[in-house]
């Protein structure tokens, strides 16, 4: 069964170009697919009739209790047959319905043949949880089908529907199969059978159950949803409609009947519902005009009767219910291409319009009288066959049967009703409708349909042996019934009920045809109204939630944020008084001196108006910062910090000269004073906690314990770049990658493309002369923004500062320093570089890419991490290497000092990155934007 | 352990700062309030630390080094911050290319969802114009 599973799946890949290669042949080579499946099922027809289940188990993720577990049983073997046989027929029939120019008929091949692999995969699968995939696979595909014409919206409306509708049951079933799995401890439905719960809980899970099941068959309230799947195309409605998709809630019904009919809630829900699916089914069916939704209510009124039959829960209610099933599959499919070809040819399915088909198309008719009849339970047919083994098994019981029997007769009579108004609207000759002329029908077209309508001949002739058959499945239940199916039983109350159902329903239609107060008759609400309303109530909710949580400013998102920060926090450090009453005044009194610059700068630099003082500002707070580093005796996040700090002075610098001096003017008072409000409460609450936090600590700091494995095992005495480069190395690791992350993100901001953006012919480079040349700037720059002295002085310290930073990476295991000081001085000696001379001067300097630094950078760090892994130990794990060289002597190092070459690459590749981008690209701009702003006034004065 | 009473103070000083700006709608602003909150969050970071000499193995008795962990820590977020920063400044810079000013502006679809909603409308008129007019 996987076998055929996975050509359906190959299938449906190939479909689109193979439709692409030979056209509409195509579909004919693809019915081949869904044929083998005919074709296998009937191999093991022998198995069938001896009552053996044919069995695969393929393992796949045995702890979740999920295997892939096919079972084939005699009700599978039906669907199998169904699915196949009418799929097969559906693909040949598409290659006649389509035209060559329909766009989207390779896609539409591969959903179709993708549907077939998935229902075929429904109906063998064993697992629950597989049973359930492919479940939803159909829903999916189905919504695939119907919304084949994506530019018709009441086709999409309709896929979305038929998709929503069954899924929300999907989803109740999945729930269901869930309570009855974690039950028996397993997911195979064979087995699970032999380990039921009882009492509510069985209850509960099946009512879960069958809500999946009729809203896949369309059962009222369900039933809305498939008249309007009629959007789709003809072959999906025959196939989808009729024979497969919305047989898989009767087929769980018939499946799951067998073993939970006798809990509380099955009968009540199968049989009331699907009695009310029948009746209102059939009468809406004689309100129709359009032939195809007139079958559609029809199949709605079927399907109900399928399942009270196959849910009633006795022996010859299952076993008239499987006939019934085979029955409608056939005459139902027939049928819907009956009116695909109709459609086709006289391009109205309005029954209105329709006269005089039955002389222009005699083929026709001959293979629609035939189907109808068997819908209709005429003899010898097999719908006829199917019918009376329904009277027959519910004439024999209680007074629910009796209530369900009457309900049968009268919705069999309105089936004749509109099967009936189904030939006379198509065929017949109606006196104020000019008659149509049909185009002789090829035979290939009407060659399906006719197939299936025969199907119902052979199989209500040949009851007998299929009675063999069936038994198989209705022999699950264990009640002694001892009906067996065949044409001809003699003269039975259930044939006089088969005569009187064909009576009254010729009646029925007569009536319809004389008077109209009928109409008026309809059911006080369906589900379309109550879905209708909860779509909309959703709509309506989701925008009032919307709108009243979503203001759209962002002021107003971050101040939501912190005043919860504020009551949490704050909350709780109310309702945690007393607080400890230990604590110390500073460290050191030296600390006083940066904390108070710290303040006044902090607080001024709200209060700015001017850009540039307000990142001045900023900027004194960091450097007072990297002064309360030294002072608490962290010499290299001083280092950092003040390296950092002057970096970013220099960004914002870079890019502040582009935007406004001043900060636009903001007159509302009073936000200002919120925003202060809070600022200031943030402040309070984070002062508490920290206060609290650090004076509650009880714990030993883990870091006490670094000292002597540092020196041990990292090879080095600066224990923080030991931390950073052996014992918290996945941390530095995540940070470079977010850096590189970063840098990127920059180049892409500034360089990346945009209709606003300024875009002119690239001003001419000027071309620095060949050769060694000392200043690149003397070239490039305009002599009034040139300063030789600075230019100079740069030129001559770059180099040291660029062996200082070496020396700093290097020193870094064992003294203030390593791979992030380096790497930062480095990329201040660049800044300089640039800011003396320019652009030009820039690249001069470094004559690389930056993301090639980067990507060398994050390489390195990787791929020494990589390299302990390949060595056996852990990944980033460093070893040490001693050696004793001739002329240097005793040579020590550690390798994590390569990854600290990463992190330094790294850093120098962001720092370069930036000043490319907001630097360099950013004069670029500007320069540009003064070459356009020059040739302005020229044009004007042409 | 027993709190810092300046480094308490300062944390406060800088955060208060920090989410004052962070409030504002102009992006310069409120970039500047995310270094301000950066600086202040390193320092709550130290806070937690132990007070003492540099951590260097040989140059500061083990038991009176300063806590190297948190350091390590704090390290990494001010190189961060250098990164953050620097995207933020791009972001501000594109900004300024496209509409001419830095400031961030409120959000144009959660506005007309929030017209929706004052007017009591649902999502069903949501479609595209072109397929208005044709009959449900």
């Amino acid at each position: 069964m996987l076998v055929l599973l996975t050509v359906h799946l190959i299938a449906a890949m190939l479909a689109p170009p193979l439709v692409r290669w030979l056209g509409l042949r195509a579909f004919s080579v693809l019915a081949l697919v869904p044929a083998a499946g005919l074709g296998w099922a009937l191999t093991h027809t022998a198995a069938m009739r001896e009552g053996r289940a044919v069995a695969e188990v393929y393992p796949w993720a045995g702890r979740l209790g999920l295997e892939l577990a096919f079972r084939m049983t005699t009700l599978s073997w039906l669907m199998v047959l169904l699915v196949g046989g009418v799929g097969a027929l559906a693909l040949v029939y598409c290659g006649r319905y389509f035209t060559a120019a329909e766009p989207g008929s390779g896609r539409f091949a591969g959903v179709f043949v993708g549907f077939a692999g998935a229902m075929l995969g429904l109906i063998v699968s064993d697992n629950l949880i597989v049973l359930y995939v492919f479940w939803e696979l159909t829903t999916v595909f189905s919504y695939l089908l119907i919304g084949h014409d994506p530019s018709s919206r009441a086709a999409r409306r309709a896929a979305l529907q038929a998709l929503i509708v069954t899924t929300l049951g999907g989803l109740a079933m999945l729930v269901g199969v869930i309570m009855l799995g974690e039950h028996a401890g397993t997911y195979r439905w064979s087995q699970v059978v032999g380990a039921l719960p009882d009492g509510g809980y069985l209850a509960v899970a099946v009512i879960l159950l069958l809500l999946g099941a009729l809203s896949k068959s369309a059962i009222f309230p369900f039933s809305f949803w498939l008249p309007a799947a009629m959007a789709a195309p003809t072959p999906v409605s025959a196939y989808l409609h009729a024979a497969a998709m919305v047989k898989a809630g009767v087929f769980l019904v018939a499946l799951l009947g067998p073993a939970l009919a006798d809990a509380a809630s099955w009968r009540p829900t199968v049989l009331i519902a699907g009695t009310v699916t029948l009746l209102f089914g059939g009468w809406t069916a004689l309100r129709q005009h359009d032939l195809k939704l007139l079958l559609a209510y029809g199949t709605v009124s079927q399907l109900g009767l399928l399942v009270v039959v196959l849910g009633a829960g006795f022996r010859d209610a299952a076993l008239a219910g499987a006939m019934m099933l085979l029955a409608h599959a056939m005459f139902k499919a027939a049928l819907f291409f009956v009116v695909g070809i109709i459609d086709h040819t006289t391009g109205t399915r309005d029954l209105r319009e329709l006269s005089g088909l039955r002389r222009s198309a005699p083929a026709l008719w001959v293979v629609t009288v035939l189907a109808a009849a068997s819908m209709a339970g005429v003899p010898p047919l097999a719908g006829f066959v199917g019918k009376e083994a329904i009277f027959e098994a519910f004439l024999h019981g209680g007074r629910w049967e009796q209530l369900v029997l009457a309900g049968v007769v009268s919705g069999s009579a309105l089936t004749v009703a509109y099967t009936l108004r189904f030939l006379w609207g198509a065929f017949s000759d109606k006196p104020a409708v000019a008659p149509r002329t049909v185009h002789r029908v090829s035979w290939a077209f009407l060659a399906p349909a006719a197939l299936l309508a025969a199907g119902g001949l052979v199989a209500g002739l040949g009851a007998a042996p299929l009675d063999g058959l069936l038994a198989g499945y209705a022999g699950l239940y264990s009640d002694e019934g001892g009906y067996h199916l065949a044409v001809w039983h003699g003269l039975t109350p259930a044939l006089a009920l088969s005569a009187l159902v064909l009576a009254a329903g010729a009646a029925v239609f007569g009536l319809t045809l004389r008077t109209r107060w009928w109409r008026r008759l309809r059911l006080p609400m369906d589900g379309a109204t109550g879905y209708e309303r909860s779509a909309d109530g959703l709509g309506r909710l989701a925008v009032e939630v919307t709108g009243a949580t979503q203001r759209g400013s962002l002021p107003v998102y971050l101040g939501t944020i912190l005043l919860v920060l504020v009551v949490l926090g704050g909350g709780a450090l109310v309702a945690g008084r007393p607080w400890p009453g230990r604590f110390h005044l500073w460290d050191n009194p030296l600390q006083l001196v940066p904390a108070a610059v710290l303040v006044v700068a902090a607080v001024f630099a709200t209060r700015a108006r001017r850009r540039l003082a307000a990142v001045v500002l900023v900027g004194v707070t960091g450097y007072a910062t990297a002064v309360l580093f030294v002072l608490h005796g962290a010499p290299d996040l001083a280092l950092t910090q003040f390296l950092v700090e002057t970096c970013t002075m220099v960004m914002f610098v870079l890019v502040l000269r582009r935007l406004p001096g001043h900060f636009s003017v903001r007159p509302l008072v009073a936000s200002r004073r919120i925003r202060v409000a809070i600022g200031i409460a943030v402040g309070a609450v984070v002062s508490g906690l920290a206060y609290v936090a650090t004076a509650g600590r009880q714990a030993t700091a883990i870091s006490t314990a670094f000292g002597e494995p540092a020196v041990s095992y990292g090879g080095g005495r600066n224990i923080v770049n030991v931390t950073l480069v052996d014992i918290r190395a996945w941390d530095t690791m995540g940070e470079i990658s977010v850096l590189l992350v970063a840098a990127i993100g920059v180049a892409s901001m500034v360089f990346g493309g945009s209709p606003r953006l300024l875009r002119p012919r690239r001003p001419p480079p000027p071309t620095p002369p060949r050769g060694q040349v000392w200043l690149m700037a003397g070239h490039t720059l305009d002599a009034g923004l040139r300063s030789p002295i600075l230019e100079v002085v740069t030129r001559l310290v770059f180099h040291t500062i660029v062996l200082f930073s070496v020396y700093l990476l290097f020193a870094g295991h064992n003294a203030p320093g390593g791979g992030f000081a380096g790497g930062l001085v480095v990329g201040l000696a660049l800044v300089l570089r640039y800011l003396a001379g320019g652009r030009h001067e820039l690249d001069a300097a470094a004559p690389v890419d930056a993301g090639a630094v980067l990507g060398t950078g994050l390489f390195i760090a990787l791929g020494t991490g990589l390299t302990a892994m390949f060595l056996g130990g852990e990944v980033l794990q460093s070893a040490l290497l001693d050696w004793h060289l001739p002329v240097l002597g005793h040579v020590h190092f550690v390798t994590s000092t390569f990854f600290d070459v990463g992190v330094y690459l790294v850093v120098i590749g962001v720092i370069l990155n930036i000043l490319r981008s907001l630097g360099a690209e950013i004069d670029r701009h500007e320069q540009a934007e003064r070459v356009a702003a020059e040739a302005r006034p020229e044009e004007e004065l042409v | 352990m027993s709190p810092n009473l300046v480094l308490v103070i300062v944390v406060g000083v800088l955060f208060a700062a920090g989410v004052t700006l962070l409030l504002e709608r102009n992006l310069t602003r409120v970039i500047l309030g995310i270094t301000l909150l950066g600086n202040g969050v390193n320092l709550l970071i130290l806070l937690g630390g132990a007070y003492g000499g540099p951590p260097i193995v040989g140059r500061t008795p083990e038991d009176e080094m300063s806590d190297p962990l948190t350091q390590a820590m704090i390290l990494t977020a001010i190189v961060i911050t250098l990164g953050m920063t620097a995207f933020l400044l791009a972001m501000a810079y594109r900004s300024w290319l496209l509409t001419g000013h830095d400031d961030v502006q409120d959000d144009v679809e959660d506005r007309r969802i929030m017209q929706r909603a004052e007017r009591d409308q649902g999502l069903e008129d949501e479609d595209d114009p072109t397929t208005e007019g044709t009959p449900r």
